[in-house]
């Protein structure tokens, strides 16, 4: 099949954005690529609001003094951020986006198996995410992300219920998704795709839905508590009844922190895909890339304690926690070494998801490295509760779950727009934003080695270079995501027809047409070829193009 | 796509094992996160009973245990009825799954009742002491405000159990509105076979909520 009859099939035939168009047909869809689609929107909206808030206050702490931010202000505004970002955008991104998008593509199904719980999914997490967004108008609330009891049940002064609310009912969308997730992936197979011939984006997926199944309840039920405390005056964690606080830390992490391999997991799968097609090799070491995401998934339920190393943890519980901490960072090593075994004598292509996954394979060993500093015992007393913590965790999640998301919206944005983007101006912007990145974040690390405590919006004189850098960083952040969100929208409109392949990729999504018809495949494909089989030749890609096409730099 | 395809076969799925499989797999993962959402309050309670056994056994004392023991043996019962329920849907009998499933709804609305007046007797006490936990909650003990935490937890859990049996209900009046339409048969059940899983689970919940919360301690 020549490229050119691949053209003309993509844009005359009927496919899931065009078989219907009306707003209902949008609203009430069952198909999970429109689905998708409807997350994406949302999700970029609440991801532009988080944005914006972080922006207000990194003005503001551009000077030693408060300036147009008073503290209480200050603390509803880093609240926001906080919110916004981990519950609306970072944990649903890619699970929500890319993988209800991928998953039955790229396992050959038609659609999820309870394409109705995906439907209920998307509008149970606006639900919540409008409640998160009242409370926020609605006097806005200063707890802090992690609502840490006895401040946000019995002292806090503003909307909290409402914020609570909202986080409580998002948690059951996730929990939609994953079981989607596993039962699609257990079940719904195409005849010939065995455990060990599926992608290891579906593997990040199946492990990232464990992690959302046994976790989200948690927090469900501690929100819950939460709530029942402020609301109706039931001691829970009180400690003038003799309740426990650091109960509510211990259940509040248990979640919390396995939710950062709900953020990272589907990151690493991202990668894993954008590393094997731009480097033109089945991955090196597939089956220890799937067993580190499932150990992690598992370990990743012990380390929660690490949080805690400073709130009245016997010494005991903190060696322990702090071990398994250090312990879960084996499976991500083995990951980053896999990865880089297969750049090497790999022929690598620098395109730009590719900029991304090398900007993720950066940030995140830093990410990464930072965290065992603060996972020892010793250092950790120094460095708890400063920036040094904010930078570690800004470089997992957004240098890690922020840059893969990104990668993948990039490699699949052809097969689920139809349309290429402008490459030139795609790289001019990961560049941009790896900048940024890198200049809003390293300097917090100098600053929470020096002393800087975080949710200060007052500090010394001498930490203002520091912050300054770190301000015009994240203004040259704002402005790669602003190129970025001009080319993408412009190429809906001026992009050329993608084609079915247009990075010669393997894998059944890339074997349908872009953007696919509402049914995926117009017959059920069957696979006769291990994953990345990048020495047989694909049937929708001619592989010499790839070559001499824009692929290269 | 073929038009051979049964109507209470969805569109995405090939054949009825691979739905029916599906549905058994989906409920049985749902369940999962509910004995980790009823985890978190369980977890509480050890830790504070631990903390406090005797405010936490006079805490027990103040529950009315006949009324308990009633509620467990009607929630028992309606597992009897609704696995009935079930196997009326699996061998194809509309009036046996209507019936039982009419019966399961009587019962967990039995179960309901008692709560209620049991949670009554609470909130508007003939003491001269008040269990609800909060502001007005008094008790003549040293360790009352400890107390006040057993009665935090017997509300919360027995509250939560009571929305899960709610919700229940709201199920299998849906499900007994199709039943007696005949929209289930041997060839397809799976609504009767999952909801009946999730009632099943909610019983067992109480099973264990009635001695950790009533019994544990008297003598």
């Amino acid at each position: 099949m020549s490229s050119a009859t691949d053209i003309n099939a993509g844009t005359t035939a009927k496919n899931y954005l065009n078989e219907k168009i009306t707003v209902s047909s949008w609203l009430l869809t069952l198909d999970h690529k429109r689905i998708a689609v409807l997350y994406l929107v949302s999700l970029l909206a609440f991801f532009l609001i988080g944005g914006l808030a972080a922006l207000v206050f990194r003005i503001e702490l551009m000077t030693p003094e408060a300036d147009i931010l008073r503290s209480e202000t200050y603390n509803k505004f880093f609240t926001t951020h906080g919110i916004v970002m981990i519950f609306f955008f970072l944990i649903p991104s890619i699970p929500a986006v890319l993988g209800n998008f991928l998953v039955p593509v790229m396992i050959g199904a038609r659609d999820f198996a309870f394409p109705k719980i995906n439907l209920a999914s998307w509008y149970v997490f606006m639900f919540g995410g409008v409640l998160a967004l009242v409370a926020t108008i609605a006097g806005g609330v200063e707890t802090g992300w992690t609502f840490y009891t006895p401040y946000s049940t019995m002292y806090a002064n503003s909307a909290v219920i409402l914020a609570v609310c909202g986080a409580f009912i998002a948690g059951f969308s996730s929990i939609m998704t994953g079981l989607n997730f596993i039962v699609t992936i257990h079940k719904m197979r195409a005849p010939g795709l065995t455990w060990f011939r599926l992608p290891l984006f579906i593997w990040a997926m199946y492990a990232t839905a464990i992690v959302i199944l046994l976790g989200t309840p948690v927090v469900a039920i501690t929100l819950v508590m939460i709530f029942v405390e402020r609301a109706f005056g039931f001691g829970i964690f009180d400690p003038s009844l003799g309740g426990d606080p650091v109960l509510f830390q211990h259940l509040f992490w248990f979640y919390s922190h396995p939710a950062v391999y709900i953020m990272i997991l589907p990151a690493m799968g991202v990668v894993s895909e954008l590393i094997s097609c731009f480097s033109r090799r089945r991955l090196y070491g597939y089956k220890v890339i799937v067993f580190s995401s499932l150990a992690i998934a598992v370990i990743g339920f012990f380390v929660w304690g690490h949080h805690m190393f400073v709130s009245s943890q016997s010494t005991f519980a903190g060696m322990t926690f702090s071990f398994l901490t250090f312990f879960v960072a084996v499976p991500t090593a083995l990951k980053m070494l896999n990865w880089i075994m297969t750049l090497h004598k790999g022929s690598v292509s620098l395109s730009s998801p590719m900029l991304y996954a090398f900007g993720f394979l950066g940030l995140f060993v830093i990410g990464g490295l930072t965290g065992l500093f603060l996972s020892t015992l010793a250092t950790d007393i120094h460095l708890h509760d400063t920036y040094f913590v904010v930078a570690h965790f800004h470089y997992v999640m957004v240098g890690g779950g922020v840059m893969g998301f990104l990668g993948g919206l990039h490699f699949w944005w052809p097969k689920i727009t139809g349309k290429t983007y402008p490459e030139g101006w795609a790289i001019f912007a990961a560049i941009v934003i790896f900048i940024g990145f890198n200049l809003t974040f390293f300097p917090q690390f100098q600053l929470g080695v020096h002393g800087m405590p975080r949710r200060y919006h007052v500090y010394p004189e001498e930490f203002q270079v520091l912050h300054i850098a770190s301000s015009t960083g994240a203004m040259v952040l704002g402005f790669g995501y602003l190129v970025m969100a001009v080319y993408l929208i412009g190429s809906l409109i001026t992009g050329k027809p993608a084609g079915k392949n247009p990075w010669n990729a393997r894998g059944l999504e890339w074997e349908t047409d872009s953007p696919p018809p509402t049914h995926n495949f117009h017959e059920t494909p069957v696979v006769r070829h291990p994953v990345y089989a990048y020495e047989y030749a694909s049937e929708t890609s001619d592989e010499p193009d790839v070559t001499s096409e824009k692929n290269h730099v | 796509m073929s038009d051979s395809k049964p109507s209470y076969l969805a569109h995405h799925f090939d054949h009825l094992e691979q739905q029916k499989q599906s549905a058994t797999l989906g409920i049985w993962l749902f369940l999962i996160t509910e004995v980790m959402f009823f985890g978190g309050l369980f977890l509480g309670y050890i830790v504070y009973r631990g903390l406090y056994p005797e405010a936490w056994h006079t805490g027990s004392e103040k529950l009315n245990v006949i009324l308990g023991a009633i509620n467990t043996v009607v929630l028992i019962f309606s597992s009897l009825t609704m696995a009935l329920a079930v196997h009326g849907a699996q061998t194809g009998s509309r009036k046996k799954t209507a019936n039982f499933l009419l019966a399961t709804i009587i019962l967990g609305s039995i179960f309901l009742g008692i709560k209620a007046i049991e949670y009554h007797a609470k909130f508007f006490p003939t003491t001269d002491y008040n269990l609800i936990p909060g502001a007005n909650f008094s008790y003549p003990a040293a360790y009352a405000d400890q107390m006040q935490l057993f009665f935090s937890f017997y509300f919360t859990m027995t509250g939560m159990h009571a929305i899960h049996m709610v919700i229940g209900i709201g199920i299998l009046i849906w499900l007994y509105v199709k039943a007696l339409q005949g929209t289930y048969h041997e060839n397809y059940y799976n609504p009767v076979e999952v909801t009946g899983l999730y009632w099943h689970f909610v019983d067992i919940v109480w099973i264990f909520l009635f001695p950790l919360l009533y019994l544990i301690g008297r003598h």
